[in-house]
């Protein structure tokens, strides 16, 4: 008797399983392993530029809920980074609150301003959305700037806020009498965050509400018509993508940078942070959870890996006064505008999709489908 | 009374600008229904473009702003024959993304290439003023309101009386109709962009002339005609003048009275105006004040 193929998909218990194959479980202990071992591994450099490409994750799981399954484009969600970034300064760093107290209050806070923005999407479509995000970017920067007694003004303001589950420090983390560097530490507690946010997502995303998304981003008539309430699911996705945001920005502010300041959120260079964030899913992948991370990892390493390897570089210089063509700031900038014409010509759906058809080609092999 | 006349002016002014780098935005929008966000990068590098025919290479301002207008609507059709052309019948999201990355290269191009020092783009305008009673208006204010005018009156003789106009408007209306009619799509996205380009230049040269130099802040003008071509409705260039006019005088008029009537609202509110404006036009009219309404068919 013919034995079943291992990719065949009976029912619908194992279409929802999240590592299903033996090779997904074995990359799930890879990834593990990786989590664990990494800090010990590597280089100060290295952690810190993880702890960023963390931040990038998670708002880019964020921004892939909003963006790559329901569909609607936003230009602000560093507004909301910001939000959060804030928030993290006055309720952890002013007030003394407890990672556990300020992270939800930020998540929370973040999450309402994006249910504040979600109705006017439900008015507004594609383009007019993405400019309309955009005005947000302008007028929350106002408001960053003049609200000095909690943002500091256009000084910003340095972020000390508490990094601490319970006795567990991870600012200055001691485990079994070793003591840990800070950024071994945050690497432990940031990628831990990512792993939660991108479990929570996934299961949003392969569940009942992930697909009314999907339906809405396809046809919003349609979706409606088979009793996908709109109003629901588009201010529901706008505030869970902006609290997650501010999660990201929380940690962006407490723990990456220790410092906020407006003109990182808002205005021009908001912009700038908003379209990392398209970047980060539209290199990783649109509508996949895991493309959210890869596409992080490619966006957030290669501006520092460029500024790092400037000086073999010969048309890059890192201050104005040294030789070269360009400063490695606007190099990055440009290469950012180049992955993103390069990956939306040649592999619209980014990596993720590559991914695939590697896999689809071996799993096929020799035959071409 | 002269305080108000004064601040309408400079608000008219600063109106037209908008309304000429929009009118680039609505040329864009009506034949690929694609809002281009690369027209500030446009802008850009047409002022940087005619400061370096006038400055560098000593030629005649008039002859300059021409090259300018014919090099930057160059680099519209080239951006669009190479890249945009494969990306017809993509995701509009797609498109949109595209013309954010061709911003960014611009962008730092300009600012690699020219560096990020102000520059005299060499008009021959200068400073000087003429005065009306007791109100003062700047020459190159003067001449940015008729270059508008005399760009908007081109823009409508064109898709009125001629035949790529007529292929153009069709073209936004049905793609397919128009093909079948034997319209080339191709030609009118060539034409599109070259069209955007050269009004981008001129729009460049018209913010950073006279007493306003030259810097990488003229692209922050694009921005800010997003909310007059949002305003006026995206696919109108009258529209777009309108929408222009009513966020210039706006802008100008919220930075003369704020400080009296409203002054918790903090210093700068003026340049957050034009978006709250934007917000609250869009939430009662989501297609602008003159634009065509999105039809939805099930």
């Amino acid at each position: 008797m013919a034995r079943r193929s291992p990719y065949l998909i009976t029912d619908y218990r194992s279409d929802l399983r999240l590592f299903g194959s033996n090779w997904k479980r074995f990359g799930l202990l890879l990834m593990v392993v990786a989590f664990i071992g990494a800090p010990l591994q590597l280089d100060n450099f290295w952690l810190g530029l993880l702890g960023l490409v963390a931040v990038y994750a998670i708002g880019g799981i964020g921004l892939n809920l909003l963006t790559g399954y329901a569909g609607q484009v936003s230009l602000g969600h560093a507004f909301f980074l910001g939000v959060g970034a804030y928030s993290a300064a006055w309720f952890g760093g002013q007030q003394g609150w407890p990672m556990l107290l300020w992270l939800p209050a930020a998540a929370l806070i973040g999450a309402a301003m994006g249910a504040l923005v979600g109705p006017i999407a439900l008015r507004l479509s594609g383009q007019y959305l993405a400019i309309v995000t955009l005005g947000l970017l302008f007028i929350g920067e106002h408001f960053m700037v003049q609200w000095k007694a909690v943002t500091g003004g256009t000084r910003g303001t340095s972020v000390n806020a508490d990094l601490a589950i319970g006795p567990v420090d991870f600012a200055n983390l001691e485990l079994f009498g070793i003591t840990f560097t800070r950024n071994q530490g945050l690497f432990w507690l940031l990628w831990g965050v990512v792993a939660l946010v991108a479990l929570m997502a996934k299961n949003i995303a392969r569940t009942r509400p992930g697909r009314a998304l999907q339906a809405i981003r396809d046809r919003d008539v349609a979706a409606e018509i088979i009793g996908v309430s709109l109003s629901r699911y588009k201010v529901a996705v706008f505030a869970l993508s902006s609290g997650i945001a501010a999660v990201a920005g929380g940690f962006y502010g407490a723990a990456v940078q220790q410092f906020v300041s407006p003109v990182e959120f808002g205005g021009i260079q908001g912009l700038v942070f908003s379209i990392t964030f398209i970047a980060v899913i539209i290199v990783g992948g649109m509508g996949t959870i895991s493309g959210g991370i890869v596409g992080a990892l490619v966006v957030g390493a290669l501006p520092r890996i460029t500024q790092r390897f400037a000086d073999y570089l010969p048309f890059l210089k890192s201050t104005p006064n040294d030789s070269g063509i360009i400063l490695v700031g606007q190099f990055n900038l440009m290469l950012f505008g180049a992955l993103i014409i390069v990956f939306l010509l040649a592999e619209p759906l980014g990596l993720a999709a590559l991914w695939r058809r590697i896999t689809t080609y071996f799993k096929a092999w020799p035959f071409s489908y | 009374m002269t305080e108000f006349l004064q601040l309408m002016v400079s608000g008219v002014s600063l109106g037209f600008t908008y309304a000429l780098v929009a009118l680039g935005f609505v040329i864009i929008y009506k034949a690929t229904e694609v809002i281009n966000f690369s027209q500030g990068g446009l802008v850009m590098i047409g002022a940087y473009l005619v400061y370096n025919f006038t400055s560098t290479w000593g030629l005649p301002f008039a002859l300059s702003v021409v090259l300018g207008m014919l090099a930057t609507a160059g680099i519209g059709l080239i951006f669009e024959r190479i890249i945009l052309r494969r990306m017809v019948g993509a995701p509009v999201f797609a498109q949109v993304m595209i013309t954010i990355g061709l911003l960014f290269i611009l962008q730092n191009l300009v600012t690699a290439i020219w560096g990020p020092d102000p520059l005299n783009l060499g008009d021959p305008w200068g400073v000087s003023t003429v005065t009306f009673g007791e109100v003062v208006i700047q020459v190159r204010q003067l001449w940015g309101m008729g270059l508008t005018l005399f760009v908007l009156l081109l823009f409508f003789l064109f898709f009125r009386f001629t035949p790529l106009g007529l292929a153009m408007r069709a073209t936004a209306i049905d793609q397919e109709a128009a093909l079948a009619q034997g319209m080339s799509s191709k030609r009118v996205y060539m034409a599109a962009w070259g069209i955007a380009g050269a009004t981008a230049a001129l729009a460049g040269v018209s913010i950073a002339s006279g007493a306003a130099s030259l810097s990488p802040e003229v692209q922050f003008y694009a921005l800010l005609a997003f909310p007059a071509i949002i305003l006026g409705g995206i696919d109108s260039p009258l529209g777009a003048v309108i929408g222009g006019l009513v966020i210039g005088i706006t802008q100008s008029l919220t930075a003369g009275y704020i400080g009296d009537i409203a002054p918790w609202l903090g210093a700068g509110f003026e340049s957050v105006m034009p978006f709250v404006v934007m917000v609250l036009v869009l939430l009662v009219r989501p297609y602008g004040l003159f634009g065509t309404p999105e039809i939805k068919r099930v």
